[in-house]
């Protein structure tokens, strides 16, 4: 049975000036998939993940996200996915509920609706009592946890999550991808960058950028036999190490 | 003389209303040229005792000598024979590579040429762009350029504040091999991560978690110390394998690891067994089923939850 | 003192390489030179006026003649009665109305005083000012013309003496607070960022940790700006000598090391807002709040200190910026010595002292 395809994407390149940060990329990902977007740093990650998001305009190619042109309908991507970084999270001076209340409304959730979502939301995080306390009071763990929530609550096509786990201790890492394995149950489409290498393991399928190209696309199983190695780890030094490119 | 003595170190961070503790009665001694790990997640209280070690930062009790000077007293002797790489990257983004190298060797009273040898191996590989500003290199650059200016007096003791933070797997192992030459020269280093994997490539290692230390030995005694038997299980179903393990009530933890799940049973006692049995139900296919040594991270999580 | 000069080279290399700033504190002082010496002189020109002269001799006449010959005023009515003096103020159509009393000449010439009165519209009181005091030193002529001729003096009672300035230029009193304004921006505001920068960007961790002693980063950090601000005062004196017309009367050795004094006064006052300060904002923020308001409102340059309240009167002595305004103008306005100005000299060397001790006494050696 032929799938679903959230993302697109044909020879999409970026040029600045004349470094090529990403060059002709070519990839699908299914819906409900979990995908892994593996990369050294300054591969050109970063890049490809802001043009699909609509923030950043290819130079050529072709691409869409969630059905929707990244040239031309980079408004209508934007409200069909979620994204959440290490970096990027939620408010610290706001409550737990005021973080839900303030992201459900940006994507023009009903009244209703995003009552409903909130007491959901707080019960599957077992957060029940302490809707009021400021996010800054939460461990690590908790605040991704609950940015990852935050970033679906508005049951988006697909969810970016650019290095979510960075710094997270290794329990409350393992909840979170529990958090990523329900949401790509309910068909939620997952494209995930991670420096963990047990973690890109985790993941449907795996691409893994070089030098702005995309120089492997497959299972990690397959991957693994291909490369014979015995971990994605090894998978990653191998094609990492052919990297000419050292700049960002 | 141990380059580094901590005693019951206590430290807190006062918000409005509540008192946070970030260290909890730490202590450990490190012992001259070895890389001590200080291993644990964001929020363990790694950078406060880091800065506390540094002179930065004055523990509300507890004391702390770093070649045998107090950290409190003497923070003048120590300020003069430590380098420091704090967490985030702290050189000047509007320097060149070489400005900033030059800049840090002269506050620390030295040239680059007397100590070249020391960081010539490290320094080679950012050369090409020395007249680059700090702010536009890589990450992986910015980090080697880092470790040169922390290095560049010959420190005695290296104190490395999450230096592998956001870098790549290929420039991870870079540095580590890097860290490994450096001890070599005879420097004593003290490095913190949030990876656990990185626990293995220290000669010692001190797991904290929420201020408190966990454990403190090589990684090999942290190893050996897991007595529970451990099983990895793999199928073609992982997420609903791990539901229907943690279903059964004499499992005491199941965590996916990679491509493999590790089970630990409350008993030993027909574990194997139950293993099979839940992997025979029908519902999976290629199911495979072996005991494993632990890793740190085996050790840490087990650590955690008691 | 290696060290120390591979800190200043550094401090050196971060402003120069931000040309925006730079480029903003070179320009700055000359906008603000040229934005106050124009825009905002009080100097009033072709104002509208009424005469009402009851007496219509040759005295009266003759006054009245030079005050509309003159190119502040423009004689727009002669009324007849105070209700009609009234009525054309009320219209608008006038800003000031001059009355000479009956017999004005008689009483001139037999009792050797006469009177006359100045009526103006204190809605504007700036503006009344000045042209009260414009037509007073009108007057102020005529009197001393018509005693040249004669035994005993006579007296016009509107005795109002322009000595400093008897063009009447507004830029004679804005150029002095100007000084004052750009030298507290540039060194206060831009040390104290300089010194948050560090804290903020992470590197005061590193600094920190090396053996640098904290008197010499302070130090360091400050020669540069002590150098912009140089570059600043010159470009100032230049533009007021040659664009503005307000020539430097005294000493101008003594009234740049007066400038270097204030400079570093500035420069300490900016080490100890960013030693309290952890981010850029709130260091530009204290900065604004505590220097750049007192300032214009202190300093004597925009409202007179005397006519205030006792305590704004006490208040505007802890701004350094007051005493600076003071000697610049007897230095360079009225073309006084240092003698003029010890006082205000010692009072600046104090805070300098008082503030660079505080500042080293409360750099933190430690993060927190």
């Amino acid at each position: 049975m032929q799938k679903e395809k959230v993302i697109t994407a044909k020879d999409l390149t970026k040029r600045f000036g004349d470094f090529t940060a990403v060059d002709k990329i070519t990839f699908d990902v299914e819906k409900g998939e979990i995908f892994g977007f593996l990369g050294a740093n300054g591969a050109g990650k970063t890049t490809a993940m802001r043009m699909l998001c609509g923030l950043l305009l290819p130079t050529s190619g072709l691409a869409t996200v969630a059905g929707f042109d990244v040239f031309k309908q980079t408004e209508q991507i934007k409200k069909n996915i979620g994204y959440m970084s290490q970096k990027f999270s939620l408010y610290e001076d706001l409550t737990i509920t005021e973080n839900i209340r303030f992201y459900a409304g940006i994507y023009g959730l009903t009244d209703e609706r995003i009552k409903e979502k909130t007491g959901l939301l707080i019960k599957q995080l077992h957060l029940q009592g302490q809707e009021k306390t400021l996010v800054r009071a939460l461990p690590l763990g908790w605040k991704q946890k609950l940015a990852f929530s935050i970033a679906i609550v508005h049951d988006p096509a697909i969810v970016f999550l650019d290095e979510p786990t960075g710094g997270v201790d290794p329990i409350t890492r393992r909840e979170f991808w529990g958090l990523i394995y329900e949401a790509s149950a309910k068909g939620i489409t997952i494209f995930v960058t991670t420096h963990y290498m047990d973690e890109a393991e985790y993941c449907n399928r795996v691409s893994v950028m070089v030098d702005g190209r995309i120089d492997a696309l497959d299972t990690p199983a397959n991957l693994m036999k291909d490369y014979s190695a015995a971990s994605m780890d090894g998978v990653f030094l191998q094609l990492a190490r052919k990297a000419v490119r050292t700049g960002d | 003389m141990q380059p580094v003595v901590v005693e019951h170190i206590v430290q807190n961070y006062r918000t409005k209303k509540t008192v946070v503790a970030a260290l909890k009665d730490v202590s450990f001694t490190v012992n001259r040229g070895e890389i001590f790990g200080i291993i644990g997640p964001d929020g363990a209280g790694k950078t406060s005792l880091f800065r506390i070690l540094t002179t930065l930062l004055l523990a509300e009790s507890g004391t702390a000598t770093v070649d045998g000077f107090d950290v409190v007293k003497d923070y003048e002797q120590i300020r003069n024979r430590i380098g420091y790489m704090p967490g985030r990257f702290s050189l000047y983004q509007d320097l060149s590579v070489q400005e900033n190298l030059e800049f840090f060797a002269t506050i620390f009273n030295t040239t680059i040429e007397k100590n070249y040898d020391l960081i010539k191996e490290i320094y080679q590989q950012i050369e090409p762009f020395k007249d680059r500003k700090a702010g536009a290199l890589s990450g992986g650059m910015k980090q080697k350029l880092a470790l040169c200016c922390a290095l560049i007096h010959k420190p005695s003791v290296l104190f490395l504040d999450e230096p592998t933070t956001g870098v790549d797997a290929v420039s991870r192992k870079e540095f580590w091999e890097m860290l490994h030459r450096l001890k070599l020269q005879d420097i004593t280093i003290l490095v913190s991560t949030a990876y656990m994997d990185e626990a293995s490539l220290c000669d010692r290692v001190a797991l904290i978690q929420k201020g408190q230390i966990l454990s403190i030995d090589t990684p090999k005694g942290i190893i050996s110390r897991f007595k529970k038997p451990l099983w990895a299980i793999r199928a073609n179903e992982m997420f609903k394998l791990m539901n229907a393990i943690k279903e059964d009530p004499s499992v005491e933890s199941c965590y996916p690891f990679g491509q493999y799940h590790h089970v630990v049973f409350k008993t030993e006692k027909d574990s194997k067994e139950k293993l099979e049995n839940i992997g025979k139900d029908g519902r999976y296919t290629d199911v495979e089923i072996k005991p494993i040594e632990p890793n740190i991270e085996d050790c840490f999580m087990e650590l955690m939850t008691n | 003192m290696k060290q120390f000069l591979i800190f200043v080279k550094k401090e050196w290399l971060h402003i120069w390489r931000d040309r925006r700033t730079l480029f903003i504190l070179i320009w700055m002082p000359i906008v603000q030179i040229i934005l106050y010496g124009f825009a905002l002189t009080n100097e009033v020109k072709n104002s509208n006026i009424a005469i009402f002269d009851q007496s219509r001799d040759e005295a009266t006449l003759q006054i009245s003649d030079e005050i509309a010959a003159s190119h502040y005023f423009n004689l727009v009515k002669n009324v007849y009665s105070y209700k009609d003096i009234g009525a054309t103020f009320r219209k608008g159509k006038i800003r000031m109305a001059i009355v000479f009393p009956k017999n004005f000449r008689y009483d001139l010439l037999h009792s050797n005083r006469a009177q006359i009165q100045l009526i103006a519209d204190a809605s504007d009181p700036n503006t009344a000012n000045t042209l009260t005091n414009y037509a007073s030193s009108i007057i102020n002529d005529y009197q001393q013309a018509v005693n040249q001729n004669a035994d005993l003096p006579y007296t016009i009672n509107t005795q109002v003496r322009m000595l400093y300035n008897p063009e009447l230029k507004g830029a004679y009193g804005f150029v002095p607070g100007v000084m004052a304004l750009v030298l507290m921006l540039v060194c206060t505001m831009m040390t104290s960022i300089a010194i948050v920068k560090e804290k903020e960007m992470g590197t005061m961790e590193v600094i920190l940790v090396s053996p640098l002693k904290p008197f010499r980063i302070i130090i360091a950090k400050a020669v540069p700006y002590l150098f912009v601000s140089l570059l600043n005062i010159v470009s100032i004196l230049l533009l007021s000598v040659y664009v503005l017309g307000v020539p430097i009367v005294g000493s101008i050795w003594l009234l740049m090391a007066e400038s270097t004094l204030f400079t570093l006064t500035s420069l300490s006052l900016g080490i100890l807002i960013s030693n309290s300060a952890q981010t850029q904002q709130t260091a530009m923020f204290i900065s604004m709040m505590s220097l750049f308001l007192p300032t214009l409102l202190f300093s004597g340059f925009l409202f007179p200190i005397e006519n205030m309240p006792w305590p704004l009167q006490v208040i505007s002595n802890v701004v350094p910026s007051k005493w600076y305004y003071i000697i610049v103008k007897n230095i360079m306005i009225k073309g006084l010595g240092f003698e003029s100005v010890w006082q205000e000299t010692t009072i600046l060397v104090g805070m300098t002292a008082a503030l660079l001790g505080m500042s080293i006494y409360k750099f933190k050696i430690r993060l927190a």
